[in-house]
């Protein structure tokens, strides 16, 4: 069902962790569906990731693009953490299977998430950059059926 | 590769190899259609004969009563499908519950698109049926009650007898989905005042593609394929002799070890759920603790995932089973779960283990111990963890 890069992101999860005092902490996803993200940014003052840390509640699907998304993004800065696509995670997991889609999604929205958390906490406003839609509590039936 | 620990004797079971040998002599040897009058197609005739003789003695059934079908979701579909068809006259309402099978549960939606109604009785905290809403939503129109003889995720046992007894007593058709229960508990047919039955062969070390269904004598129902005479032509179609034969040979195996079986079984269970229980924290035993089949052990483990769980299980070469959305392939966790009350996160985290008369005490505790661990460590990279440790830390 998943390809080698899931099972080995899956086993081998990277960035598994917290930051304490993180620039951006950022939560997607809802219990309800079975997967919850959270992300912790530690930027610089070059507005540069230093550090990424993820914990994920979910299927080995929602692991393996945690950890691929904490990858991507590491060592960016802000704007180019922005550009990375659900579809650019999927991707370099060599494919998920069609259903597990919507977790690239979550993983892209963590990322979001975290980086408002630290545009609000730092009065910046980053290009591109929208409120996330809801806490981990809301919104939750609206997605269900997109894939 | 560690050694294979097999723990999804509900989603299916090893053939057993006294039942191949029974089946392998009418693939290459006796291979004739029990229709033809040769000795090579007419032997085969005796062949389905004495299968369905084994399994009728199982139930206190006659011969006649037994009709073997494809397997078990086939004969849930033709009993409520065909009852429905053959008694539409008297009404169009049918009563099952919520925690069946999707081969009821599916076959119920089918027909409330074609005009039925269908009432869906709730289930206890132990997925118990609750007898007193059952009995208050039977209507003058009512012509069917189908309930599961146990289930097939929590393992719980119904009180089948009394369901019977409320059918029988409004004059409603009974039928049971029995594919977890038979060959696992006795079952008696007039004691339980059952009309129709469902089983399926590869649930009882039988093989895959046979089951049958049981119709008491007297209850109307339409032919399920048309075609050829076979099956008292209500099930047309030249016979699967070979799966006919194993099903026989599976039922009579299954009955004849039943009693040794279950016992093994049952004791073998309360240790595995009582090592998890207390091995294991934030867990909770989902299904009745004794009105249980005596091969079922499911567990939810809060802030944990069934899927992740279960390809950990897989990486040391433990095969288990989870209610969780992902393996279910939609994203809704198991419907049975949900019926008994689990929220959303605790049913995505539930395990289904269910044992053979092969499983040993050291393959639990291989078991247990790998659970332990995948537990522990699917908790350390959970949110939901992380913040019910913070708010625990904090109070």
């Amino acid at each position: 069902m998943y390809s080698e890069k899931v099972m080995d992101h899956f086993q081998n999860p990277r960035n598994v962790g917290e930051i304490e005092n993180a620039s951006g902490v950022g939560t997607v996803g809802n219990a309800k569906c079975g997967d919850i993200m959270r992300i912790y940014l530690d930027i610089d003052e070059n507005q540069i990731i230093r550090d990424v840390k993820f914990k994920t509640f979910g299927c080995g699907a929602a692991v393996a693009t945690s950890s691929m998304a904490t990858e991507l993004v590491k060592g960016k800065n802000i704007q180019e953490a922005m550009q990375i696509t659900n579809k650019a995670v999927a991707e370099a997991l060599d494919g998920l299977p069609p259903i597990k889609m919507h977790c690239s999604l979550l993983a892209e929205e963590a990322i979001h998430a975290a980086l408002w958390d630290y545009a609000q906490k730092h009065g910046i406003t980053i290009e591109g950059l929208k409120k996330p839609k809801s806490d981990i509590h809301e919104g939750e039936e609206a997605e269900d059926e997109e894939y | 590769m560690k050694p294979l620990i097999y723990l999804d004797n509900a989603a299916t079971t090893r053939t057993a190899p006294e039942v191949v040998d029974a089946m392998l002599p009418y693939f290459t040897e006796s291979y004739g259609n029990p229709s033809s009058i040769y000795s090579l197609g007419a032997q085969n005739k005796e062949a389905v004969t004495k299968a369905r003789e084994q399994i009728a003695q199982t139930l206190g059934a006659q011969t006649n009563e037994i009709y073997f079908t494809a397997g078990g979701s086939e004969a849930d579909n033709w009993a409520i499908k065909a009852a429905a068809e053959a008694y539409e006259g008297k009404g169009r309402h049918i009563v099952t519950s919520a925690i069946e099978h999707h081969a009821v549960l599916h076959t119920c939606e089918y027909l409330e698109k074609r005009g039925f109604e269908v009432s869906y009785i709730g289930v206890d905290e132990n997925g118990i049926l609750r007898l007193d809403e059952l009995e208050a939503a039977i209507r003058p129109d009512t012509i069917l009650i189908s309930v599961m003889f146990a289930n097939n995720e929590i393992g719980t046992i119904q009180p089948i007898k009394e369901i019977g007894e409320i059918a029988k007593k409004h004059g409603i058709l009974f039928h049971t989905d029995a594919v977890q229960a038979y060959g696992q508990l006795p079952i008696h047919v007039d004691d339980y005042q059952i009309d129709m039955l469902s089983a399926s062969g590869h649930k009882l070390n039988g093989p895959k593609g046979i089951g049958f269904l049981y119709i008491r004598k007297g209850v109307k129902i339409r032919s399920f394929v048309h075609g050829g005479g076979q099956e008292r032509a209500r099930r047309a179609g030249t016979e699967n002799v070979p799966g006919i034969v194993g099903m026989g040979a599976a039922a009579q195996l299954a009955h004849r070890t039943m009693a040794e079986r279950a016992e093994k079984e049952r004791q073998l269970r309360d240790y595995l759920i009582r090592r998890i229980e207390e091995e294991v924290p934030y867990c909770r035993l989902n299904g009745d603790r004794t009105k249980r089949l005596p091969n079922n052990v499911n567990f939810s483990f809060q802030f944990v995932e069934g899927e992740s769980l279960l390809i950990m299980l897989d990486m040391e070469g433990i095969c288990a089973s989870s209610g969780s959305a992902c393996t279910s392939g939609s994203l809704d966790p198991s419907h049975v779960l949900l019926a008994i009350g689990l929220p959303h996160e605790i049913a995505h985290g539930s395990l289904r283990l269910t044992l053979s008369g092969e499983t040993t005490k050291e393959e639990l505790d291989t078991v247990t111990e790998a659970v332990k661990r995948i537990v522990e460590r699917l908790r350390s990279m959970s949110p939901l963890y992380e913040d019910f440790i913070k708010g625990k830390n904090k109070a």
